[in-house]
């Protein structure tokens, strides 16, 4: 087991987001966080990473609570996330996207940065290597020096789970991958998140609606219904499950 | 302690305290709309005082005249500022929209200043605003009943269209989801104009009771109004009006009750606001009412 | 690459080389007016170069300038001024007696005026940013409003209204641009650091930076106190230039000012600070005729004091509302060589 999420309940005002919800991944799975809109899977992402606290319930990684630790502490104990609306740095090329994943690993200090040490130029080497190397992994190599911004949305994606994969995590939070890609879009991509799941030794959780595409890739899925856990166990009985269709259906009723 | 003073102290607290409130619940609502410093805001205050002047000093109007003009002239000011200023900024950086807001407070202090001179106009204040009444063994001047009593009554007026009109409900909403009072088949820019109306009137009406207070009017009146009233916002709750109010009656007590009492502070009257703006800050970054803004956007 | 590096190296060694033969010049040769007016635009790229760190590159709105540089103009004039300067010039109570021990050479007192201002800064911090910055602007503005309540009750240090006279002369063109010239590579090598790449991550992108593991608060922070600290030399610089420093000489216009600067040159731009910096100071000078009387045909206008703030403030607007990018966006000059170079294939 490397992440626990332990009878977790979150509350904003009056509205219960999640209700008494609980789930174990283990080491290299990937896992799917699935259910109709409003059925707190973000909210979960969010307290996965620490952006909100729990009501109550804790969050346990790799047999450590992370209760009371900042969002940049717990990427920093190996847990990287992607955004459901791509959130590149709008500003900087794809390279400095992909640096900034390294800002906690390059082992300079401030004055050494300002009087440019040795140290300052032989860790950017480093970590500019590093970056290349993760880019050049996605075939994206020859875009560094481009603005993340003017890549195709399919590149984009690339670039965001690149550098999600900068911070060197153990367990990657992809919410919403494959939204907005066309079908062949989602096939690459669902290969490239297979293949990185063995070359980086990685555990994956992932919100997805693309049923085709949980079914493709998850090892187990969780379906959550109004913050409360309706199904848990392989994706192929997910989908004949009662109380998932009815809560599908009651969605696509809403819409 | 003589009871008397005291009661004095007390009664010239209240009157700052609601000057500061009128003030603070523009800051507040147009941060709950549009997470935006109003920087301008304390100086539409002055331009309300301004119009207030120009109706009874030359345009010989009578004092509701007066402050009906300055309410109708700061409202529509307030508006024509979002609608020219802030409105083709609304998908831009948040510096922008705050540097912009800069531009225009500075805008306003200074073409005023060009103008009308950085000197201090006396205000005609009506006579029997001035006249002494006794109240409970307390003689006082009928403007320091008059400003809290207004202050209350705007107040009321105020929760009742947030609350009660389906405007409020989306000024409301608006605070923490645009796409609702899309939903609600309202423009949300024309609630966010609705609120800068709204707000500006309240900060006409302070100007008003400023100028009568102190009575004068200048340029630069509104530079550090504004920035207590938005630090009795912030210490109060942003983004609440309640809060506000009670932001600006701390500050405004404060204000007299130390001065009254510890006369050798007097030079730092105009730091306490600060300092009861980091304290917050620091301890209950939400303040007293406060709305978790940050929660609600994410 | 390697030898890109070097390339661009070679370049700015040639840059600085240049400006240093600029400053020699106009020490030797120009006038005593003009030495003055490059005197202000050596002292204000230090500012706004500074400033620029915090607004532009890190995104987060600030007021701070001109509480900041008064401080360094205060704690320099105090460790510059003479004992026996400091003995006559006290005229509203005597001072206390550390003042008149307060002592220290030129660099020193810049490098405690600037540490001074930087844990200042460092103080404010913890308030503002632990909340998401928002408030970052009023507190700042309100800060710049204390110094000068600080500055005016207590005339024990500072002389209160009356201010600080008879402050030594050091600064000249070869202090002013030197120090300009290190604060420029300072800023831009924290640019150019991983510091500086999460200073743009959290204006880009807050909550995208946190999710990559930096700490914004650190990121914001560190900008602002470097900020300060050469906003504290910068004001330690003008002390020395003035010779004498009161509390009204650091209102709000000091600050109003170097935004306009800032935005005119491109928010996040050090090359565009620079260059915001010699269009406002130079055109400043220039726009003092707004001050004066005026002829329309045959009417005249009185003199109108402060319409050249009138002008600046709706310069600023004008920016705002229809060229956000001012005239460098984010790009440096070496930038401007790369897209060169892309255009010529």
């Amino acid at each position: 087991m490397i992440l626990k999420v332990d009878n977790v309940t979150k509350n904003f005002g009056g509205v219960t987001a999640i209700k008494e919800t609980g789930f174990t991944v283990n080491p290299k799975e990937i896992y799917g966080l699935i259910g109709p809109n409003g059925a707190g899977k973000t909210t979960m992402f969010n307290i996965i990473t620490g952006n909100y606290a729990p009501t109550s319930g804790q969050v346990i990684f790799r047999n450590e609570s992370l209760s009371g630790l900042k969002p940049h502490q717990i990427v920093r104990k190996g847990i990287a996330r992607t955004f459901q609306n791509i959130r590149l740095f709008s500003s900087m090329s794809v390279l400095d996207n992909v640096l900034i994943g390294f800002d906690f690993q390059a082992r300079y200090s401030f004055l050494e940065s300002i009087v440019r040490f040795p140290r300052f130029i032989s860790e950017e080497k480093r970590i500019k290597n590093r970056s290349m190397e993760i880019l050049d992994y996605f075939g994206m190599s020859s875009f560094a020096h481009d603005k993340a911004t003017d890549l195709s949305y399919g590149q984009q994606r690339k670039v965001e789970i690149a550098r999600a994969l900068a911070t060197n995590p153990e367990l990657l939070l992809l919410d919403e991958p494959a939204a907005g890609m066309n079908p062949s879009e989602t096939e690459e991509l669902g290969e490239i998140i297979k293949k990185a799941r063995n070359d980086f030794d990685l555990t994956v959780l992932l919100i997805e609606h693309d049923m085709k595409f949980v079914n493709q890739m998850c090892d187990k899925v969780l379906v959550l219904d109004y913050g409360k856990t309706i199904f848990e166990g392989r994706p192929c009985d997910a989908i004949q499950d009662k109380e998932v269709i009815s809560a599908y259906l009651g969605d696509f009723h809403n819409d | 302690m003589d009871v008397t003073i005291f009661m004095q102290q007390m009664i010239n607290g209240f009157s700052l305290g609601s000057m500061y409130a009128l003030i603070a619940i523009g800051y507040t609502m147009v941060y709950g709309v549009l997470r935006l410093i109003n920087f301008a805001h304390g100086d539409i205050m002055m331009v309300g005082g301004f119009l207030g002047y120009f109706g009874i000093a030359v345009l010989g109007l009578p004092f509701a005249a007066a402050v009906l003009l300055a309410v109708v002239g700061s409202a529509l000011l307030g508006m024509a500022s979002d609608r020219i200023a802030y409105r083709p900024l609304r998908s831009a950086p948040k510096i922008s929209l705050l540097i912009t807001a800069i531009g225009i407070s500075f805008f306003l202090e200074n073409s005023f200043n060009v103008f009308f001179g950085g000197v201090p106009r006396a205000f005609p204040v009506p006579p029997y605003m001035e006249k002494m009444v006794e109240v409970s063994g307390l003689m006082m001047p009928v403007s320091a009943i008059l400003v809290p009593v207004v202050t209350v009554i705007l107040l009321v007026i105020i929760l009742w269209v947030l609350f009660k009109t389906k405007y409020g409900m989306a000024i409301r909403a608006l605070a923490f989801d645009v796409d609702t009072v899309n939903l609600m088949g309202i423009d949300a820019n024309r609630i966010i104009t609705l609120v800068f109306g709204m707000g500006s009137a309240l900060a006409a009406v302070g100007g008003i009771f400023w100028a009568v207070n102190y009575p004068s009017v200048e340029p630069m009146m509104g530079v550090l109004v504004g920035l207590k009233a938005f630090a009795a916002a912030v210490v109060g709750g942003i983004g609440s009006v309640g809060g506000a109010v009670i932001g600006g009656l701390i500050i405004g007590f404060t204000e007299v009750v130390v001065v009254a009492f510890f006369p050798e502070l007097g030079g730092y009257k105009d730091a306490f606001a600060f300092v009861f703006l980091i304290l917050i800050l620091l301890f209950k970054p939400t303040g007293i009412l406060g709305l978790d803004f940050e929660k609600s956007r994410f | 690459m390697n030898i890109a590096i070097k390339k661009d190296q070679w370049i700015n060694l040639a840059i600085i080389a240049v400006v240093l033969w600029f400053i020699w010049f106009a020490s030797s040769h120009f006038d005593e007016y003009t030495i003055r007016i490059l005197n202000n635009i050596a002292i204000f790229i230090i500012l706004a170069a500074s400033y620029n760190l915090i607004n532009g590159v890190t995104g987060q709105f600030s007021l701070e300038p001109n509480g900041f540089v008064a401080i360094g103009a205060y704690v320099t004039a105090l460790l510059l001024v003479t004992p026996e300067a400091k003995l006559y010039q006290y005229a509203i109570v005597d001072p206390y007696p550390f003042v008149m021990t307060l002592h220290a050479n030129f660099v020193t007192a810049l490098l405690l005026a600037g540490t001074f201002s930087a844990l200042l800064a460092l103080c404010l911090s913890f308030p503002v940013f632990r909340v998401r910055g928002d408030y970052l602007a009023i507190v700042t503005l309100g800060f710049g409003f204390i110094i000068k309540i600080l500055a005016i009750n207590n005339p024990e240090v500072t002389n209160g209204s009356l201010g600080l006279n008879d402050i030594p002369e050091f600064s000249n063109l070869y202090w002013t641009g030197g120090i300009a010239i290190i604060a420029v590579i300072v800023v831009l090598n924290i640019v150019n650091s991983k510091f500086g790449r999460a200073m743009k991550a959290v204006r880009d992108d807050e909550d995208a930076a946190t999710a990559m593991g930096v700490n914004t608060f650190k990121a914001k922070t560190l900008a602002f106190c470097t900020s300060a600290f050469f906003e504290g030399v910068g004001g330690g610089l003008l002390a020395a230039l003035l010779t004498s420093i009161s509390p009204d000489l650091f209102d709000f216009f000091f600050t109003f000012q170097l935004l306009i600067i800032i935005v005119l040159g491109g928010l996040g731009s050090t090359t565009g600070a620079i260059i915001g910096t010699v269009l406002v100071i130079g055109g400043s000078e220039w726009m003092r005729f707004l001050d004066e009387p005026m002829k329309f045909l045959s009417y005249e206008t009185t003199a109108m004091p402060g319409m050249r703030m009138v002008v600046f403030s709706l310069i600023l607007i004008f920016i705002m509302l229809f060229a956000r990018e001012g005239i460098m966006g984010k790009r440096e000059l070496k930038d401007l060589f790369k897209s060169k170079k892309k255009g010529d294939k």
